[in-house]
């Protein structure tokens, strides 16, 4: 316990505190004086917004993506497969998140490739792969999160009992009232709940951007060049704040729907 | 609700389209580490096994399996221990601030790796003044390994309550005698799934790597990410990649069998 209060939290004190302080522009040592330079250089040079941007987005697009192909899956597992099929397709669901995050992005770059079986695929109808580029970071990203959406949902409409279904149905409820006013309710939390893995997973990556994204940056791309490359440290704290406010901003703002318990 | 015979057909054909496109890029890395191309050049003209030969006898990428295996094996050890002792420790007594505590724990799934990363090589360089290398990667696997630890060990000691520890307390077994014959025992499959859980995440972890292994150290990972953009090693990265997505099927096949008693396995990240 003591190792997180003090580990983490007071590492991330001290990351803003460290984003306070500049660096010597010719000795590249940090100058520990309290400015806000970092932060106003953050909010008025139009790369880093159009690149915070940019990164919300693509965290969005992913959000959404996910929820998308999660539901109809979730429902059929659910409600549909027999227990036998549903043991079987949650450990299939499952097990490429055992799989190394690294090599699943990689395997995407092989997917995309110019000469990869998509562009294969797509060439008869007159297509091709996107290629690595935005598209292809919202393609990949959405498949590496896209359990940590299944599963929240599966278990939401799991708990969600058949007798509360039939009896909607017997009340006279046609399918997609059924849908509105019983299932969508249960699915909601659950989709949040989703929701803080993939747009959190997402805004920090910057490593499937570097290998499908072309020359493309995200947020984590700044901070890492900043902080590795650039040995701007307190530039790149500043940098990484942006991810923690829109997080915290994000989790109190769905802290209302119950969906935290769901984690 | 009944769903109609159409809507089911869909929902079944959807769900085997998705699980296709699931399986689909794996299956295409298992394949090319046998593809005659250099390239990956698709369909494959020819198959052959010289890309695993040659990935056998790649010293850098045996050395950094070593340097994951020791990184796991000692972050995972320290995660147990700290983990399930934080477990108990919320579990059992109450004390100011102890929903806060337990908000604050899912702070770290919740935020990106990358501030993770950060804070900590900021902490390591800043403000202790240590050196990036071993010691701090291990320290800082060990952080988000223990977070694991930690809800594996919770959610089953929340479901089991404290009926029997106090049973043991009141027939005459002292606090140590019930943590070994009673909570010990009652916690084992939760905590080795945990640690089951933490090995892999500090196996293939890379993000919060990036920034606290310092540039001397080599972890798998690593390794793969500093080659992937070569293309005279693409062969051997991607038999290095196939050969990891087989050993994925042996954590799995462990947690199927742990799963009969504990299914926090799956809800744990």
């Amino acid at each position: 316990m003591l190792w997180l209060g003090v580990a983490y939290l007071g590492a991330l004190a001290a990351l803003f505190v460290t984003s306070l302080w500049t660096v010597d522009g010719f000795t590249g040592v940090i100058t520990r004086e309290w400015t806000l330079q970092n932060f106003r250089d953050l909010a008025t040079i139009e790369v880093y917004r159009s690149i915070t941007f940019r990164t919300v987005l693509t965290a969005a697009a992913v959000t959404v993506i996910d929820i998308v192909i999660a539901f109809p899956i979730a429902l059929y597992m659910a409600k549909v497969a027999s227990p036998r099929l549903q043991r079987i397709l949650v450990i299939a669901v499952l097990t490429p998140l055992w799989a190394s995050y690294l090599v699943k992005a990689y395997a995407w770059r092989g997917m995309l490739s110019e000469t990869g079986p998509l562009s294969w695929l797509a060439r008869p109808f007159g297509l091709d792969s996107p290629g690595y580029g935005l598209a292809a970071t919202v393609i990949t990203l959405s498949y590496l999160w896209l359990p940590y959406m299944i599963l929240p949902m599966y278990a939401g409409l799991e708990r969600l009992p058949n007798s509360l279904l039939e009896a909607s149905a017997d009340l006279g409820a046609a399918t997609g009232m059924t849908m509105r006013r019983i299932v969508l309710p249960v699915l909601f939390p659950a989709a949040v709940a989703g929701s803080i893995f993939t747009f959190s997973l997402t805004l920090g990556d910057y490593i499937a951007v570097k290998i499908v994204g072309g020359a493309n940056q995200m947020l984590g791309n700044v901070v890492y060049d900043n902080f590795l490359t650039g040995n701007n440290m307190p530039f790149a704290a500043a940098v990484s704040t942006i991810p923690v406010v829109i997080m915290l901003v994000y989790l109190t703002a769905v802290r209302r729907t119950g969906a935290l318990e769901n984690l | 609700m009944s769903l109609s015979r159409l809507t089911r057909a869909l929902l079944g054909a959807f769900s085997a389209l998705a699980l296709v496109f699931v399986y689909a890029p794996l299956a295409l890395v298992l394949l090319n580490s046998f593809n005659t191309s250099r390239t990956f050049a698709w369909p494959p003209t020819g198959l052959t096994t010289r890309w695993w030969s040659a990935a056998a006898s790649s010293n850098g990428a045996r050395s950094a399996i070593v340097v994951s295996l020791e990184v796991a094996i000692i972050a995972t050890l320290i995660a147990l221990l700290l983990g399930t002792m934080a477990a108990l420790a919320l579990q059992r007594f109450s004390f100011f601030g102890r929903d806060t505590v337990s908000l604050l724990i899912i702070l770290p799934i919740a935020l990106p790796g990358v501030v993770t990363g950060i804070a900590l090589a900021n902490a390591f360089l800043t403000i202790f003044g240590i050196r990036l290398g071993f010691f701090t990667l291990v320290v800082s696997h060990a952080t988000f390994c223990m977070v694991t630890v930690f809800n594996n060990a919770m959610a089953r000691l929340r479901r089991l309550g404290g009926n029997l520890e106090e049973a043991s307390m009141d027939l005459g077994a002292g606090t140590f005698t019930t943590f070994r014959l009673i909570t010990l025992p009652m916690l084992r499959s939760a905590l080795l799934a945990g640690c089951l859980l933490s090995f892999a995440l500090s196996f293939d972890e890379i993000i919060v790597t990036t920034f606290t292994a310092g540039s001397g150290i080599q972890t798998l990972p690593i390794w793969i990410y500093q080659n992937l953009f070569r293309p005279n090693q693409a062969p051997v990265v991607n038999v290095v990649a196939a050969a990891l997505i087989v050993a994925s099927i042996v954590p799995v096949w462990f947690a199927q069998k742990l799963a009969g008693t504990d299914e926090s396995v799956a809800a744990a990240r």
